[in-house]
């Protein structure tokens, strides 16, 4: 039979050994906005990111001349009834420089339907250089029966990729975006997600 | 192998002992085994539910090895027949998708964990360390029986819908997002889900128990690091289960609340990433891989010192190699996921930090070699299955570092490669590890002796078997054909065929040891308490086969004189 002392001791090792657990449980659920804040503060998997005009005129004082080529590209979600393309397939533009790209969506369903975006960018080294100041992700857009409407897109790639020796050679970068239905839980953070 | 007792009485005379006797009073039938608490009653349990896990998950391999014999598809109807569904060509396909899922599930935690900590590890973890009885035995007792009840969760979910118009959950035993959310309408996943919760919580108390038994219940003078290796391979199974096993839990729980309750962790339309679950999974995942191979290793060394008549070589760096694989495991995990878009330095990281895990496996294998080395070496049946421990493990270790570039993954990433390696390392490393401790302890714990000629007959039915099956699905990875399909180009038929004719070899070998079961309890010799002689040197050797109900009551010394340096020469 086991002494009062030694139960007293099995009883700590194991409750150490419950908190152990329990406290990878909890990282396991801390992986969700750490993934997500990892993702979008390094670009990693391609994410893009958010910049304002300030960063912008940073950026464009930095610029050197170069011009990358950008290809739009766009997607929906199997369950969603609209028609989405790019204004423009691609577009060669000067590094750093504020840019302006245009998208289409039509509903084409008989009810209004409302529409979130998701985003990035391929090759994925590039997510961490490319810049969005405004862009139609970054809230949803509800579309009436039929409604057919121009989404802009301002962006730039900054300067700094020059100097990444992993973005070398690359020639084109392709800003893709699939817009899905919707769902209601998430509506108040909508805008900020990543797409890795 | 680092302890002996010489210095502890044995109460091997039974009933000539006052002691003895009250130590073995059992109680009757229904409360010994479905109110256990000791530890050799719910090992005994374990076994045998992983005995049968074993079969039905072996049944599901050979309907499996039946479709793949030949291009086309043949037997699914069948299936989806026998399981009182309406077949069709969807619910075919979609009955495949549930066979090896059940494959998988079944063999990972139902089989190999209940047998290998479940079974041998409540065996022999107290008896080895001089206890008792574990920690805890009636958390010991829930243990089981939540493992039990996730096994029926699984079978439940065969007969109930899992979406593609058919029945069960056919989502791979990784339960990837969407498949497993968006992609299967009906109860059959949530109740895959459901199994793994069980399984695994039964598992962390198992954990727990054991680490809680391990650092506290050992005998006077047994020192950690005298501590015999299987003991050493169990404490750092449970440290694996223990930090792996939550973070599963989080993400099926994620799952099961993406599927039931609009939450969005998985689903990109809500903010999501299905990424995100392949990573939590295989922080899980490649834990246990190690988790169900380290308790294989401590066998191993237990058995190759015993028959080599020599204390293990390099005892502490075996104990350290199992500490390094543990913690190394735990950094290694998108080795999995070369193919999901990882960038270069990722994949560099990724692929360096795997193959480091090379180093400390090569130290075991090494050290095995070196503990036969001039060893008098004797061929019993747990020898001949730990010499093809290690041959066929290293050849599953071979794979691995192939694999471990990412590189080369891009290539054979979901082929047959992939399924030929991890089967080596576990329907041969595992398996024949766990063959090897049955035959090295079943005399132990049921008292009779296995016919020698009947278990070497097993594993050369079973050696020649599973390399039949096994071998020629590298080629077929090599050439292309990729796994989790229930058809093929007829460019593959020829190897596919030699793979199904090897199962047959192998499902032959099982009856052979079926047969030598009950010819053990019909006509085996009554086991001694050491029937291996003076190479078997733990604890254990000490009792009668089987041991007393109660062992230990007074606790054994282990003296101070003689520790893994001098042990060869102390029985001089």
């Amino acid at each position: 039979m086991p002494t009062v002392a030694l139960e007293k001791k099995n009883t700590r090792t194991a409750l150490f050994a419950f908190l152990g657990a329990l406290a990878m449980l909890g990282l396991g659920y801390a992986a969700v906005p750490l993934y997500q804040l990892f993702c979008q503060v390094t670009g990693f998997g391609g994410t893009t990111q958010r910049a304002t005009d300030a960063e912008a005129d940073g950026a464009a004082a930095r610029a050197a001349g170069q011009q990358i080529s950008i290809r739009f590209d766009a997607n929906t979600a199997s369950d969603m009834p609209w028609t989405f393309k790019p204004v423009q397939v691609t577009d060669t533009i000067a590094i750093g420089q504020r840019e302006l790209a245009f998208y289409t969506a039509r509903n084409d369903s008989n009810v209004p339907i409302t529409g979130t975006a998701t985003f990035n960018v391929e090759p994925e080294q590039t997510g961490a250089y490319f810049s969005k100041i405004q862009c139609f992700c970054f809230t949803e857009q509800t579309l009436q029966p039929g409604e057919e409407i121009r989404m802009p897109v301002l962006y730039f790639v900054d300067p700094a990729i020059l100097d990444d020796e992993n973005a070398r050679g690359v020639e084109q970068i392709t800003l893709s975006y699939t817009f899905h239905k919707a769902i209601e839980q998430t509506a108040a953070n909508k805008g900020e997600k990543p797409a890795s | 192998m680092a302890t002996t007792a010489e210095g502890f009485d044995t109460p091997d005379h039974g009933h000539t002992d006052a002691h003895a006797h009250d130590a073995d009073h059992k109680p009757g039938f229904f409360a010994r085994w479905f109110m256990s608490t000791n530890h050799k009653d719910i090992g005994t349990l374990y076994l045998i539910f992983a005995i049968i896990a074993g079969l039905v998950g072996g049944a599901l391999s050979g309907i499996m090895r039946m479709e793949l014999a030949e291009p086309g598809i043949q037997y699914l109807g069948w299936y989806v027949n026998m399981m009182g569904g309406e077949p069709s060509f969807e619910a075919n396909l979609h009955a495949w998708n549930v066979i090896i899922t059940a494959h998988g599930l079944i063999m990972v935690f139902f089989m190999v964990m209940p047998a290998m900590i479940g079974g041998f590890g409540n065996w022999f973890v107290p008896l080895m360390i001089g206890a008792p009885d574990m920690a805890f035995p009636r958390m010991n007792n829930i243990s089981f029986w939540l493992t039990v009840a996730g096994f029926f969760s699984l079978c439940f979910s065969l007969f109930v819908p899992g979406g593609a118009g058919g029945l069960g959950a056919g989502v791979g035993w990784t339960v990837y997002a969407p498949l497993s959310t968006s992609g299967s309408v009906g109860p059959a996943v949530d109740f895959a889900i459901f199994s793994l919760h069980l399984a695994g919580a039964g598992s962390i108390l198992g954990a727990t128990n054991f680490i809680t038994t391990i650092f506290n219940m050992r005998a006077p003078g047994m020192t950690l690091h005298k501590m015999p290796l299987f003991v050493w391979s169990v404490l750092v199974t449970a440290f694996l289960l223990l930090l792996a096993l939550p973070v599963l839990a989080a993400a099926i729980t994620m799952l099961i609340t993406d599927r039931n309750f609009g939450t969005t962790f998985f689903d990109p339309a809500g903010g999501g990433d299905p990424i995100l679950y392949q990573h939590l999974f295989w922080f899980f995942g490649h834990p246990e891989v190690y988790i169900m191979i380290l308790p294989g290793f401590g066998m191993i060394s237990q058995i190759v010192a015993t028959f080599s008549r020599k204390p293990v070589f390099g005892y502490l760096g075996m104990a350290y190699a199992m500490v390094a694989i543990g913690v190394v495991g735990f950094i290694v995990w998108a080795h999995h996921m070369y193919t999901v878009g990882l960038d270069v330095n990722t994949k560099m990281y990724f692929t360096a930090a795997t193959m480091v895990i090379a180093v400390p496996t090569g130290v075991k294998i090494f050290s095995w070699i070196a503990t036969m080395w001039g060893g008098s070496i004797e061929f019993k049946s747990p020898m001949v299955w730990a010499f093809g421990f290690i041959f066929l493990f290293t050849v599953g270790g071979v794979t691995g570092v192939y694999l471990a570039n990412g590189g080369v993954d891009d290539v054979v990433h979901d082929t047959y490669f992939v399924v030929a390696h991890f089967h080596y390392v576990l329907s041969m490393g595992a398996v024949f590890s766990l063959f090897a401790a049955f035959y090295y302890w079943f005399p132990k714990m049921s008292g009779k002796m296995h016919s020698e000629f009947l278990a070497h007959l097993h594993f050369w039915g079973f050696f020649i078997g599973v390399n039949v099956i096994f071998f020629p699905q590298h080629f077929l990875g090599w050439q292309g054909m990729p796994r989790r399909y229930p058809d093929y180009a007829d460019a593959f038929a020829y190897w596919n065929s030699w793979s199904s004719l090897g199962y047959t070899i192998m499902a032959a070998s099982m009856v052979v040891f079926f047969v030598n079961l009950a010819y053990a309890y019909i006509a085996g010799k009554k086991a001694e308490g050491n029937y291996w002689g003076e190479g078997a040197t733990t604890l254990e050797w000490t009792l009668s086969s089987p041991p007393p109900f109660h062992q230990f009551e007074t606790l054994p010394v282990i003296e101070d004189h003689h520790d893994y340096h001098d042990h060869s020469t102390s029985k001089a």
